[in-house]
C-alpha cells in the first residue's frame, strides 16, 4: 500500500467545525487526487468551510454550484476537458442532502450517461449546513431539528440506488480508516467512467458528540456493522478488511448509539429495526461477495 | 448557400457554424427539432461537439455552465416549462459571467397544456441577467444565433444570450435561408476567469454583504456596455454578409402617426397591417423590438403607440408595455394583449387594433368588446 | 398570392408535402412559406398544413383563411373535418381517391395517390407514402413546375421510387 503523500491541498485556515470529518475526508481525497483536479461543490457544509471571498482554504480550483446541480455541472466540465484533451480529475464533493434528496436526479443522469468523473457523497446524515434538519439519509431514531422525537423512517439506501446504474467503480469509506479511503479514491480516479464513493462523515455538533470523538465514532460505526466498508469494481464486490474483521465479532450496536446525543431516548423498537437493517445489509453484501447473488 | 429551412433548423445550422465544444440537450416541444438536428450533425461527423443528452433542462443549463467555465463554447435550446425549470441556473450563468448561448422557442405555460407561441416564458426570465433577443424570420433566427456567440463572448460583456423565436409560428415554418461561411466572424472564445488547475481559485465562494453587490453591479455594467457591442456585432454582420439588423426593425416609421410596437413574428404580420392601413390613409408604421434586454432607445415621441403584448404581468399589465411605459412616461399608448397560447392574430386584427385604438387603455383581444 | 391548405392525418406526410411544395416553389424562383398547424405529434390525428406561394416576400404568419387550393390526402377526414371551409369561389379541391368525388359548388379533381404509391411499393411502416406523389399532381396542375417538383423530392429523399410515383401522378391526373 502506497504511503499517503505529505502534500496538503486543504489549508489549515478552513472554517469547518472542530472535529469535522468532512474536511478530514477532503484532505485525504485531495492527497489522492493531486493538483490537476477540480472540485464541484453544491450547497453543503463544504460551501462554507472554504472560507469567505476573496479567500479560499483550498489549493485546487473549486466550482460552487446550486444545490441540485453538482453532477450535471461535472458532466459539462468533464466533457469540456475531454474536448480539450485534458485529463483533469473532476470530483463532485457533495453532502447527503445534495446527493440523496435534491441532487439525485442529476446524479442518476450523470451516472447513466457514463460521465467520466468521481462523485463523493460525504454523509453526515442530515442537512448540516442549515443546522441539522432531517434528510433522506438520516437513520431511524435519530433526532434532528425537524425530527425532534426521532426519525420514524429508515435511511434511504443510496448505495443500492447507485448500484442499479451498474457503474464501473463504487465504494464506501470513512475517514476513520484513512488508508482505506485514500486507496479507494486512487482506484476510483484510475477507473474510466463514473465512480461513486459514499463516505460516512460523523458530525460532532449534529450527532451531539465531543469534537475529539468523531474518528472514534466512525470506527464504532464500522465495528458495529452500522457502516460497512466495501468496494465494487466492474460488478465484483469485495468487503474491505476493517469491515471483514468487524464482521467476525460485531460490537453491540448500543456502543455506537449511546455515545451520540442524537439517539438519546431512542425506543427499543427503533434500535431493533436498526439492528435488523444492519443484519440484512451484511447478509446481502456477504452473499454478493460470495457470488451467491 | 441558399436553401429552405424551418426556424429550428436555421438555429441548428447557425450553431453548427459556430462550432461549440459542448451542446447539452433535452427535448421539449416545439424546440426539439433543434437538438435533434444537432444530434444528427454530431452523429454524421459534421459537427465536432460533445453532445450531452441530459436528464432535465435544469441539468442542460448546468452542464453548459460546467463546460463554459473551463473556457469552451457551449449551447443549449429550450422552451416554456424547460426554460422555467432552468430558472435558478439562468441566474447562475449570468452571475458566473459565462457566455452561454441558448435558443428559446417561445411557448405558453400550463395549465392547461399549450404548446403554442407566447412570450411569458422569456418574460419570466427578464431579470436573470441574460441578454434577450427576439427574431421574426427563419433568416433572422440563423443570423441572430451567429451574432449571439460573438456578443456573449465579447470580454467586455461575458453574459449569456437567449435567442427567442416564436413556437410553431416560426420554429416550424419553412422559409428561405441563406447560410454563410462565417470565417472569423466569431473569434475564438477567451474566458479570462476560466478554470486553470495551474492557477487554482475559488468560484462562487461564500460572498458577504460587503462584496455581493459589487458583482451584481458588474453584471449591470456589462449590460450597459452591451448595446455598443451588439450594434458592433450587427454592423460587422452587415458588412460581411449583407444583412442589416438593429435594436429595432422599423417599417415605414419615419412619417408615421401611429406605431405598432411588437416582438417576434407579430412584427412581420404588423407590416402587412401597415400596408393596408396606409391604403386607407392611416399613417401607420411598425416598430419591432429585437433587443428586449438590454432594452433599446426608442424613437417614439409624438406618436400614438399600439403595443402588442404576447405576455402579461398579472396584477400590473403587459410586459412589453411596462418596459416602454417605465422608460417613456409621457408616451401615448394603447396596450393590446394578443396572441397568448398561440391565439391567432391576423394582419386584419392588428389593423383593427390601430383603427379602434383607445389611448391610455388596455385591451384583451378576444375578451374585451 | 396563391394559398394552399393540405389536410392529412399524422404520419401520412401532409407536413412534408407542404415543405416539398415550398421547396419546389423556391426552385421556381418564387417566394414561399410552408407551415404546419399541429401540436403534440400523434399518428392518425387530423393535421392541417399551409403553403403560400408569391412573387413577393411573404410576411404573413397567420393561418390561411381563404385558400385557392385545398389538398385532401385522406378522404376519410372529410367525415369529421369541413375541408372546404373558406375556399375561394374559383378554388379547387384535389382529393386522394380512386373514385370521382362530387362536392357541390367547387371544382374537384381526384387522383388515386394511394394506388400509385402501392404500385411502386412506396410504403413505410405499413403506410403508403403520399407526400411525394402528390407533388406530381400539383405540378400537373401548374402550381409548381415538373422539374422543380422532382428536384425538391430528390433534395429530401434518395429513394428514386418517390420520383417515379410523382411522375406517375403527373401523368395520371386528369384536369
Amino acid at each position: 500500500m502506497a504511503e499517503i503523500p505529505k502534500e496538503e491541498y486543504l489549508e489549515k485556515c478552513t472554517t469547518a467545525c472542530a472535529g469535522c470529518t468532512s474536511s478530514l475526508t477532503l484532505r485525504y481525497v485531495l492527497k489522492a487526487a493531486g493538483p490537476d483536479t477540480v472540485l464541484v461543490v453544491p450547497a453543503c457544509c463544504t460551501s462554507i468551510l472554504q472560507g469567505i471571498y476573496p479567500n479560499t482554504s483550498f489549493s485546487v480550483p473549486v466550482y460552487n454550484i446550486a444545490f441540485a446541480a453538482a453532477a450535471a455541472c461535472a458532466s459539462g466540465m468533464s466533457e469540456a476537458f475531454a474536448s480539450m484533451g485534458k485529463k483533469t480529475n473532476v470530483i463532485v464533493y457533495a453532502g447527503d442532502g445534495g446527493t440523496i434528496d435534491i441532487g439525485i436526479q442529476a446524479l442518476s443522469g450523470a451516472l447513466e450517461r457514463g460521465t467520466d468523473f468521481l462523485y463523493i457523497c460525504y454523509d453526515n446524515e442530515a442537512y448540516g449546513n442549515t443546522g441539522m434538519q432531517r434528510s433522506g439519509a438520516t437513520p431511524m431514531g435519530a433526532r434532528t431539528t425537524t425530527t425532534p422525537g426521532g426519525k420514524t423512517d429508515a435511511k434511504k439506501d443510496l448505495d443500492r440506488i447507485v448500484a442499479a446504474h451498474n457503474i464501473p467503480y463504487q465504494a464506501t469509506a470513512t475517514p476513520a480508516y484513512p488508508k482505506d479511503l485514500y486507496e479507494k479514491v486512487k482506484t476510483a480516479l484510475a477507473t474510466p467512467g463514473p465512480s461513486f464513493i459514499h463516505i460516512l462523515a460523523p458530525c460532532p455538533p449534529g450527532w451531539r458528540i465531543a469534537s475529539d470523538m468523531s474518528v472514534t465514532v466512525g470506527k464504532l460505526a464500522v465495528k458495529t456493522g452500522s457502516w460497512v466498508l466495501w468496494e465494487r469494481k466492474y460488478g465484483e464486490l469485495r468487503i474491505s478488511s476493517p469491515s471483514k474483521s468487524a464482521m467476525k465479532k460485531r460490537a453491540p450496536l448500543r456502543e455506537y448509539l449511546s455515545v451520540q446525543g442524537r439517539f438519546k431516548g431512542i425506543s427499543d423498537s427503533a434500535v431493533n429495526e436498526l439492528e435488523q437493517a444492519i443484519e440484512k445489509n451484511i447478509a446481502q453484501l456477504a452473499k454478493e461477495e460470495a457470488g451467491e447473488c | 448557400m441558399l436553401t429552405v429551412a424551418t426556424g429550428n433548423k436555421a438555429v441548428a445550422a447557425a450553431v453548427k457554424a459556430a462550432k461549440p465544444a459542448v451542446v447539452a440537450a433535452y427535448p421539449i416541444t416545439p424546440q426539439t427539432e433543434i437538438v435533434e438536428q444537432i444530434a444528427e450533425y454530431v452523429t454524421a461527423g459534421e459537427m465536432d461537439a460533445r453532445y450531452i443528452p441530459v436528464e432535465s433542462e435544469h441539468s442542460a443549463m448546468t452542464a453548459c455552465i460546467g463546460a463554459s467555465i473551463t473556457g469552451v463554447r457551449s449551447f443549449t435550446a429550450t422552451s416554456s416549462h424547460g426554460l422555467l425549470y432552468m430558472h435558478e441556473m439562468l441566474h447562475w450563468a449570468a452571475g458566473a459571467r459565462l457566455p452561454i448561448v441558448m435558443a428559446n422557442v417561445n411557448r405558453a405555460l400550463g395549465p392547461g397544456w399549450n404548446v403554442w407561441a407566447e412570450h411569458t416564458d422569456a418574460f419570466s426570465q427578464r431579470d436573470t441577467g441574460w441578454i434577450q433577443l427576439f427574431v421574426s424570420t427563419v433568416q433572422e433566427a440563423y443570423d441572430t444565433t451567429l451574432m449571439a456567440f460573438r456578443i456573449a463572448e465579447n470580454t467586455g460583456i461575458l453574459l449569456p444570450v437567449m435567442v427567442n423565436l416564436d413556437g410553431f409560428v416560426l420554429s416550424h415554418i419553412m422559409q428561405s435561408l441563406e447560410t454563410v461561411e462565417i470565417g472569423d466572424y466569431i473569434p475564438p472564445m477567451v474566458l479570462p476567469h476560466r478554470i486553470d488547475t495551474g492557477n487554482p481559485a475559488g468560484y462562487g465562494t461564500l460572498t458577504g454583504p460587503g462584496d455581493h453587490f459589487k458583482f451584481r453591479w458588474e453584471i449591470e455594467k456589462a449590460m450597459r456596455n452591451s448595446p455598443a457591442v451588439i450594434a458592433d456585432a450587427e454592423e460587422e454582420f452587415a458588412m460581411r454578409f449583407g444583412r442589416k439588423y438593429g435594436p429595432v426593425d422599423e417599417y415605414l416609421c419615419d412619417d408615421a402617426d401611429v406605431l405598432i410596437v411588437s416582438m417576434g413574428t407579430l412584427g412581420k404580420e404588423a407590416e402587412v397591417a401597415v400596408d393596408n392601413l396606409r391604403k386607407e390613409g392611416i399613417k401607420a408604421g411598425s416598430l419591432r423590438i429585437r433587443w428586449f434586454r438590454p432594452f433599446p432607445e426608442l424613437d417614439i415621441s409624438d406618436r400614438d403607440l399600439v403595443v402588442l403584448d404576447r405576455g402579461y404581468s398579472f396584477g400590473f399589465g403587459g410586459v412589453l408595455t411596462d418596459s416602454i411605459k417605465s422608460r417613456y412616461r409621457d408616451s401615448s399608448l394603447f396596450s393590446v394583449v394578443a396572441g397568448l397560447g398561440g391565439q391567432e392574430v391576423t394582419y386584419d386584427d392588428i389593423a383593427e387594433f390601430v383603427r379602434n385604438r383607445r389611448m391610455g387603455e388596455e385591451y384583451w383581444f378576444g375578451v374585451d368588446a | 398570392m396563391f394559398e394552399i391548405r393540405i389536410h392529412s392525418r399524422g404520419g401520412q406526410g401532409g407536413v412534408t408535402a407542404a415543405r416539398l411544395l415550398a421547396m419546389a416553389a423556391f426552385l421556381d424562383k418564387k417566394h414561399a412559406t410552408a407551415a404546419p398547424f399541429y401540436g403534440a405529434e400523434r399518428r392518425g390525428a387530423p393535421v392541417t398544413s399551409f403553403v403560400r406561394i408569391d412573387s413577393e416576400p411573404i410576411k404573413i404568419y397567420s393561418q390561411i383563411r381563404s385558400p385557392n387550393l385545398i389538398v385532401v390526402l385522406d378522404a376519410s377526414i372529410m367525415d369529421t373535418v369541413d375541408v372546404l371551409q373558406g375556399i375561394q369561389k374559383a378554388g379547387t379541391v384535389l382529393i386522394n381517391s380512386p373514385h370521382p368525388v362530387d362536392l357541390p359548388g367547387v371544382k374537384v379533381l381526384t387522383i388515386d395517390l394511394t394506388g400509385i404509391a402501392l404500385a411502386v411499393d412506396l410504403v413505410v411502416s405499413g403506410s403508403p407514402i403520399l407526400n411525394t406523389p402528390v407533388l406530381g399532381a400539383l405540378a400537373r396542375m401548374g402550381v409548381i413546375s415538373r422539374e422543380s417538383a422532382e428536384a425538391a423530392i430528390r433534395d429530401m429523399f434518395s429513394d428514386e421510387r418517390n420520383v417515379k410515383a410523382a411522375e406517375a401522378a403527373y401523368k395520371e391526373l386528369v384536369l
